[in-house]
């Protein structure tokens, strides 16, 4: 066993690649799924019917697609329409429309409790970063180099499942947290600023 | 795409709806255990608990099932697809499950619960009798937001080779070199399982509300 785990350092330039790749497209596909959000709030609450009808389909349509089979159709379905992106694009503009629906919701959520609970999005905000960073190792599927990714290349080429995947798993963990760390101080500084 | 094709997928729904129910049916009592597990502040089985949701919750499903599928028949114990399925399932929803009865357990008035020792009730009765009709009204929504969540997250256990709904549109579309239409059957099978969760979920939602409102 800790033979496994030796193997598991040896290779951990991989792990690290694959972890940083994680959190690269995690927190660009985050940043640019709240700005997608920011701008379908609006439209989700807006007085024009056919414009919140519209952004409405969206975003409970995504909420009622499985991400996997969402980042399927952008990989594989696209080409259909003469669209052919790399993983690399695909995985990252699947990650972020899917998410930029749950963004608006909660944004929509936050803004409707306004006078009454200023920083209720916080803590809601994080738990969707941690939700992306999850959603983010379904893209395994379509071979982008990512963590779980990096994990199952060890595992195929040394056989060493356990000590491979489990420290893949402790690094989500890490990852993991490290938002919920983030979320928690700034939400004292809000708190401490009120 | 063939009639049988469509036929093929939806046997695989067959699977994935199977799959889920069983999930959540074991997912959901464990997780009210762990829950009561922590209320109860059992010394170091509980801390265990705490560190059990925390590293559960950051773990994305497909590595948890590639972990199990993988590393159980190191050690010996020899699983099959749909047993690591059902198992990586059950793990991932319990954790959630356990935070939202907990939360539940947390609001619960402590003076009911002495009221209810006062009159003589045992622990077990004041449990089923006085605890759990309240928390379950509370933790529902929670808990099927907990399910559609779940069902959203089934499309992975392909991966190990279950052949549910996105396996079969997987082979589909690999062998006719389409695999768009397949893909559109998948989700046309999904989403009004997820919606009709969802829309359960809003539903209880303001009808609690509306009866806290009346009283």
């Amino acid at each position: 066993m800790i033979h496994d785990f030796g193997i598991v350092w040896s290779e951990r330039a991989l792990l690290l690649s694959g972890l940083a790749n994680t959190t690269i497209l995690s927190a660009l596909s985050a940043v640019a799924a709240l700005l997608l959000g920011c701008i379908l709030t609006p439209a989700l609450m807006s007085k024009q019917r056919l414009v919140s009808w519209v952004a409405r389909v969206f975003v409970d349509g995504m909420r009622c697609v499985p991400f996997l089979l969402f980042a399927y159709i952008v990989y594989y379905g696209f080409p259909s329409f003469g669209v052919r992106l790399d993983n690399w694009t695909s995985g990252l503009a699947a990650l972020t429309i899917y998410n930029a629906a749950y963004m608006a919701e909660i944004l929509r959520g936050a803004w409707a409790a306004q006078p009454r609970e200023p920083i209720e999005a916080g803590p809601v905000l994080g738990n969707q970063m941690i939700q992306i960073i999850k959603d983010s190792a379904f893209l395994t599927i379509i071979a982008l180099p990512e963590l779980t990714h990096a994990a199952s290349s060890i595992q195929s080429r040394h056989y060493v499942p356990f000590a491979a995947f489990i420290t893949a798993v402790f690094l989500y963990w890490g990852l993991c947290l490290v938002i919920e760390a983030g979320v928690s101080s700034i939400g004292r500084v809000a708190e401490a600023r009120r | 795409m063939s009639g049988a094709d469509i036929a093929a997928i939806f046997g695989g729904a067959v699977v994935t709806v199977s799959l889920s129910l069983v999930g959540i049916l074991i997912g959901l009592p464990i997780g009210l255990g762990l829950a009561l597990i922590r209320w109860a502040n059992v010394p170091f089985v509980a801390r265990i608990v705490v560190l059990y949701v925390s590293v559960l919750r950051a773990t994305p499903l497909v590595t948890l099932l590639l972990l199990l599928f993988f590393a159980l028949p190191n050690i010996g114990v020899p699983i099959n697809p749909i047993s690591a399925a059902i198992l990586a399932l059950v793990m991932n929803t319990s954790a959630f499950n356990c935070e939202v009865w907990r939360s539940a357990l947390m609001g619960f008035p402590k003076d009911q619960y002495e009221a209810a020792q006062s009159v003589g009730m045992r622990a077990g009765q004041r449990f089923r009798r006085i605890v759990l009709p309240q928390i379950v009204r509370v933790s529902l929504p929670g808990l099927v937001n907990e399910m559609s969540l779940l069902i959203k997250v089934t499309p992975v256990l392909a991966v190990v080779g279950v052949v549910d709904i996105t396996r079969a549109a997987v082979r589909i579309g690999s062998e006719t070199y389409e695999p768009l239409p397949p893909f559109l059957v998948a989700i046309a099978l999904y989403a009004p399982i997820v919606f009709a969760l969802v829309s359960l979920q809003r539903w209880i939602e303001r009808r609690q509300l509306a009866v806290e409102a009346a009283a």
